[in-house]
């Protein structure tokens, strides 16, 4: 059944027990988003060391997807430095674009990890962006946070 | 010719299941889309009218017979398409006009109620600009104030922070109950000589509440301010005659009362529109043009630029044509029976809170409820994959919800095909909602 394709028990428990949720100091940028058409909202804030992105805290409110999304995301790129953890931003951002393809998911199992369950969710065009606002908004305050220096070029910050 | 309906005329709210003033069966017969399948062959059962209406075989029936068999551009050339072009469109005026006791040249077609708020708005800073005095009558600017509720569509508060924003003036707005109905404690305070316009709805999108719009316009009136109703969320669904209302404008949108959409309706009272500058400028709003200047033809072609939508014009008095011989009084009859029956089913869920007024008392048929421990987007996709259609989110009514304390809502709309049925589906669907997130033990008042 399509339903229980979205709504996996994975995300269900990230749902119900978020990890890593609540702002914490000390941060280096803060950033506030959300999504107008249903009103859904992030606060995040990322803690960066040299390029390691060393915390994400946030606080939120809105649909389980939204919500499971942010808590899934603190677990896979805390400890990571920032251009890995963009780069799994956008294996995620492909994840969403797959029209529940499952071959996408396969193939982006081994970087998206328990985000991977987030693959029904491309089935239904208007909850995309409810699991896309946490990668969205880490992503911008990474860009206000760390600055691509010296040896750390990855590429066009897009 | 009710305006405000007095609900409280019913006998009593909770009488479970009357026999419904419509033939929901024979209604449903009309519209073909009804009888398509949604979610893996599931009947669609569409409680989403409040967003968009479904349309008739009759509407769809009137477009195409204009663009089978007159289609032309109204109001210009000689030939024999654009005389009865011309015919059709101003004859679909009249219905439309009649459909709300209106004379025919009070009768402004724009592209939805959205564009006629901004219509009235934009002309009246227009008016400070304009060159011909008699256009200077409306003209807003500071020390001027503008009053809106707490409870408007963003349609119909947008527009008039932005004509303050443009003009200097002040918005000032009259604030919402606890209960989700409109505070007028303030009312003498918040509208006074400042005021130039007052603009309300006559039935709020997401709470059903139908304020009380007689003491309001009688305030605006003793103050000397306009006054518009936003009738998108009632003109489709009760009675409406402009003369016993008795404000200014009133706007409403086809696509919302079984019509096409890109055609909307502003009405506005004769000697009004004619001191309102236009809005739109170009084609066939004009009187005499030379180069160093023009002047423009009088309401409501003033406010009528380009060629015209035609055709969604004719299938909006095709709407009012069906809806008309449904009954309006039957109509609102019918949604009132729905109402009463959905909110008191809706509610015996325990985890269920219906936000807005908890019973049929001044309310029309728009319900909005969140369910304990499910977010109401959730509630919608679980719905959703049951063929049931709602809309979730603020419903552009942003204000509201804060108001209300809570982050949004689901809502249930109905309309003249809706059935106990569909009530039914929804009830049932809402269970299955907490059933399937694990919160149908959640206990009552939580």
């Amino acid at each position: 059944m399509k339903l229980q394709d979205m709504y996996q028990e994975i995300i269900l428990d990230h749902y119900r027990n978020p990890h890593g949720r609540g702002l914490r100091d000390p941060f280096d940028a803060e950033v506030h988003h959300v999504n107008p058409t249903c009103g859904d909202e992030v606060t995040l804030r990322v803690k960066v060391e040299g390029d390691t992105l060393t915390d994400v805290s946030y606080e939120g409110q809105g649909c389980s997807i939204s919500q499971a999304s942010v808590s899934a995301m603190y677990d896979l790129v805390v400890g990571k430095s920032v251009p890995e953890a963009l780069a799994t931003g956008e294996d995620f951002v492909r994840l969403m674009q797959a029209k529940g393809d499952t071959s996408v998911a396969d193939e982006l199992e081994d970087s998206l990890e328990d985000a991977v369950a987030f693959a029904g969710v491309s089935k239904y065009p208007a909850r995309v962006k409810c699991a896309l606002m946490s990668w969205m908004a880490l992503k911008d305050a990474s860009a206000r946070a760390w600055e691509p220096t010296e040896a750390t070029t990855t590429g066009e910050p897009a | 010719m009710t305006v405000t309906a007095s609900r409280s005329a019913a006998p009593s709210g909770a009488q479970g299941r009357a026999p419904l003033p419509l033939d929901v069966e024979a209604v449903r017969a009309d519209f073909p889309i009804l009888d398509r399948t949604v979610r893996d062959g599931k009947r669609l059962v569409y409680l989403d009218s409040g967003a968009t209406s479904q349309k008739p075989r009759q509407v769809l029936d009137a477009e195409r017979w204009f663009y089978e068999n007159v289609n032309a551009a109204p109001h210009r050339g000689a030939h024999a398409l654009a005389e009865e072009a011309t015919e059709a469109y101003e004859q679909a005026r009249a219905t439309i006009a009649s459909f709300i006791g209106a004379q025919s040249d009070e009768v402004v077609f724009t592209r939805n109620s959205t564009e006629a708020i901004n219509l009235v708005a934009y002309a009246m800073s227009n008016a400070v600009t304009a060159k011909e005095p008699e256009f200077h009558r409306y003209a807003v600017g500071q020390g001027d104030e503008i009053v809106v509720t707490e409870m408007e569509h963003h349609a119909n508060l947008i527009p008039w922070q932005q004509l303050c924003e443009r003009t200097g003036a002040t918005l000032r707005w009259l604030g919402l109950t606890d209960d989700g109905r409109l505070d007028l404690s303030d009312l003498d305070t918040v509208v006074n000589e400042r005021t130039k316009l007052v603009t309300v709805t006559q039935q709020s999108n997401i709470l059903g509440t139908m304020p009380p719009l007689a003491p309001i316009i009688e305030r605006a009136h003793a103050v000397g301010a306009l006054v518009m109703v936003d009738g998108a969320q009632s003109v489709p669904h009760q009675p409406v005659d402009v003369a016993a209302l008795g404000a200014d404008f009133l706007v409403f949108s086809g696509h919302k009362m079984l019509g096409p959409t890109g055609v909307g309706v502003l009405w506005g009272r004769s000697e009004v529109l004619d001191a309102l500058p236009p809005f739109l400028t170009g084609g066939s709003m004009i009187e005499v043009v030379r180069m160093e200047g023009s002047t423009f033809a009088p309401p409501p072609q003033r406010f009528e630029a380009g060629v015209p939508m035609t055709a969604q014009v004719i299938g909006l008095a095709a709407a009012c044509d069906y809806l008309t011989a449904l009954g309006m009084d039957t109509v609102l009859a019918h949604e009132e029976a729905l109402t009463g029956y959905a909110l008191e089913q809706l509610q015996a869920i325990p985890g269920v809170r219906v936000i807005g007024p908890p019973d049929t008392v001044a309310r029309g048929g728009a319900i909005s409820f969140v369910v304990e421990g499910i977010h109401p987007h959730d509630v919608g996709q679980v719905l959703d994959d049951q063929g049931i259609a709602v809309r979730v989110g603020h419903h552009c009514a942003w204000p509201v919800v804060r108001r209300m304390g809570v982050p949004a809502t689901t809502r249930a709309t109905f309309y003249v095909h809706t059935g106990y049925d569909d009530v039914d589906a929804l009830v049932e669907g809402v269970r299955h909602a907490q059933r399937f997130f694990g919160v149908d033990a959640v206990e009552e008042g939580a």
